[in-house]
């Protein structure tokens, strides 16, 4: 991590957008105090995390966490590990509050079924649902669930964004970590992009198209049809294949007028396909944009 | 934290078949002497069995220090943290917030707590099973006067509570090993490992000189317990030293983990 510097106002729901490897789930374990950062502060809830020895328990108390993969005692049953966890900290009323919460949350991710069968007879998918439920048992303030998810088929995949947009609707505080720019684009209120331990860009999801709209153009000529492109304002070709290029466009450049370039100079264009932007893309846009400040 | 922790155990079918075990070996020197005749030494406290049931409860405890206790110790210890980290469930436990501290304190609390019951468990099956075999009358001390049976079963519980207190050293141990590892079985298999080394060493009296400091050199001391009147010099020596080391190692247990970065 390199000098992060980043601020989730309440009741957002933050979309912390980054490759493998980027630095994510690092940042997540510093913010709940499972690393120590060398330098700098987390603050959650207006609560130092590092406070020495002060009142870090009273911030965490408040936020409930999916920290990469869920864990679980899996000899147990999902609710009677959810009851413990409720039981294993915390004053009296917390603990009791949270053990009455747990049928809730098991029928909020819709294990109410399968709450009595061991962990150990979960598929993925479930394994990730107790794990948003644990995450969920202490009705938090501040909901930090990374790449929640992972391992979810489509149908449990919509559900989740839909429960975090109700949440984040309710005024939960929701952050949330994903390699999907799609996925963060749908629910999200604000994105933050990180790229090798650096935020390179934050703002709303629509900021992050700013790099430009991707075509894919299939070509009769590819060698000619590229030189013919260099020559377009705001067009520069990013990548392809042999009878295809990839092109990146920028204000003015359009689609329409890739076409007629290439038309108008006795190509064969067969395909112009608009494309989802992969978030590799947006990084690399972005990580170059940050290297190359002109 | 503690009490999850103790229930926890109670929810394994490890801990009862361990349980059986242990039972079954408690009852072992009962059944041995009941159904054969005639002398011949063996461990602590087995000849003295025939004159009264309450032997059992020794014999079985005498039974179980050298090998299946440090074995005990070993894998709950050594268990205690790593097998958290490795389980995933080290991190939510920290994020529930549990304090570090807390978590090794009362991790380690729970493992005497366990460690306690199984010894008592098994004083109490061997006590019973002696008692079915050779009833309970006046009890014979080692020194060849004779207690009531009443002080006698007191001396058994006093018994206990030295063997417990002996292990809270090796535990501490185990719950240090347990805070540097991910692995569980690995930090349990320095434990035991460590207590195997002092029973050897302890068994060579060249190295004499060492001996007092040694883990396990006075675990067997709680037969003092059974003289008139009753030898208190070594269970002091070996109180005093499971003091040490429980105080050092969990010190140092402490300092690693409320230091370490959490990744697992």
């Amino acid at each position: 991590m390199d000098s992060l510097d980043l601020t989730v106002e309440k009741g957002v729901l933050y979309g912390f957008l980054g490759p493998n490897g980027a630095g994510k789930t690092t940042t997540i374990r510093m913010a709940l105090g499972l690393i120590f950062p060398t330098e700098g502060e987390v603050d959650v809830l207006d609560e130092p995390v590092f406070p020495g020895q002060g009142p870090r328990d009273r911030a965490l108390r408040r936020v409930g966490a999916l920290i990469e993969e869920p864990g679980f005692w899996t000899h147990l049953s999902g609710r009677r590990n959810l009851q413990y966890f409720a039981r294993t900290a915390g004053p009296a009323d917390d603990r009791r509050a949270r053990l009455a919460r747990v049928d809730d949350v098991l029928r909020t991710v819709g294990l109410d079924q399968a709450g009595d069968k061991r962990v150990k007879a979960y598929s993925q998918g479930m394994r990730q649902r107790l794990g948003i439920a644990q995450a969920l048992l202490g009705s938090p303030s501040v909901l930090v669930l990374d790449e929640p998810t992972n391992g979810l088929d489509p149908q449990g995949m919509r559900e989740v964004r839909m429960l975090l947009r109700r949440l984040a609707d309710d005024g939960v505080t929701v952050f949330v970590s994903s390699h999907l720019l799609t996925e963060v684009e749908a629910m999200c209120d604000r994105v933050g992009v990180l790229a090798r331990g650096k935020l390179v860009a934050e703002g709303p999801p629509s900021a992050l198209r700013s790099s430009g709209d991707m075509l894919r153009v299939e070509v009769d000529d590819r060698a000619r049809a590229e030189s013919i492109l260099s020559s377009v304002p705001g067009v520069t070709v990013d990548g392809g294949g042999t009878a295809q290029l990839r092109v990146r466009l920028k204000v003015p450049a359009t689609a329409a007028a890739v076409n007629a370039a290439l038309v108008g100079g006795g190509i064969a264009v067969s395909a112009l396909v608009p494309e989802q932007e992969s978030l590799e893309d947006v990084f690399v846009a972005l990580v170059e944009g940050e290297e190359t400040p002109r | 934290m503690y009490r999850v922790e103790v229930a926890r155990a109670f929810r394994r079918p490890r801990t009862y078949v361990l349980g059986a075990l242990l039972g079954g070996v408690a009852i072992l020197p009962s059944i041995v002497l009941a159904t054969t005749s005639g002398g011949g030494g063996g461990p602590p406290f087995f000849e003295q069995l025939r004159h009264n049931g309450l032997f059992g409860g020794l014999a079985g405890i005498g039974l179980i220090v050298p090998f299946f206790l440090p074995l005990g110790t070993g894998l709950l210890s050594g268990e205690s943290v790593a097998s958290e980290a490795s389980a995933g469930t080290l991190r939510y436990l920290l994020v529930r917030p549990v304090g570090r501290v807390r978590l090794v304190l009362q991790k380690y609390a729970a493992v005497v707590t366990l460690l306690a019951l199984a010894i008592l468990w098994v004083a109490f099956a061997g006590v019973v099973a002696g008692g079915i075999a050779f009833g309970y009358g006046r009890f014979p001390t080692l020194s060849g006067d004779e207690i009531s049976a009443g002080m006698a079963l007191l001396r058994v519980v006093g018994a206990v509570v030295y063997v417990a207190v002996g292990v809270t050293g090796l535990a501490a141990i185990g719950v240090f090993f347990s805070t540097l590892t991910d692995s569980g079985v690995g930090a349990a298999i320095a434990t035991v490992s460590l207590a195997i080394v002092s029973q050897i060493l302890d068994g060579l009296s060249m190295l004499h000189a060492i001996h007092p400091y040694l883990l396990t050199h006075q675990w067997l001391a709680f037969a003092d317990l059974f003289r008139s009147p009753i030898a208190w010099d070594a269970m002091r020596q070996g109180i005093e030293l499971q003091i040490a080391y429980v105080f050092v190692f969990l010190l140092a247990a402490l300092a690693v983990f409320t230091r370490k970065d959490v990744v697992s």
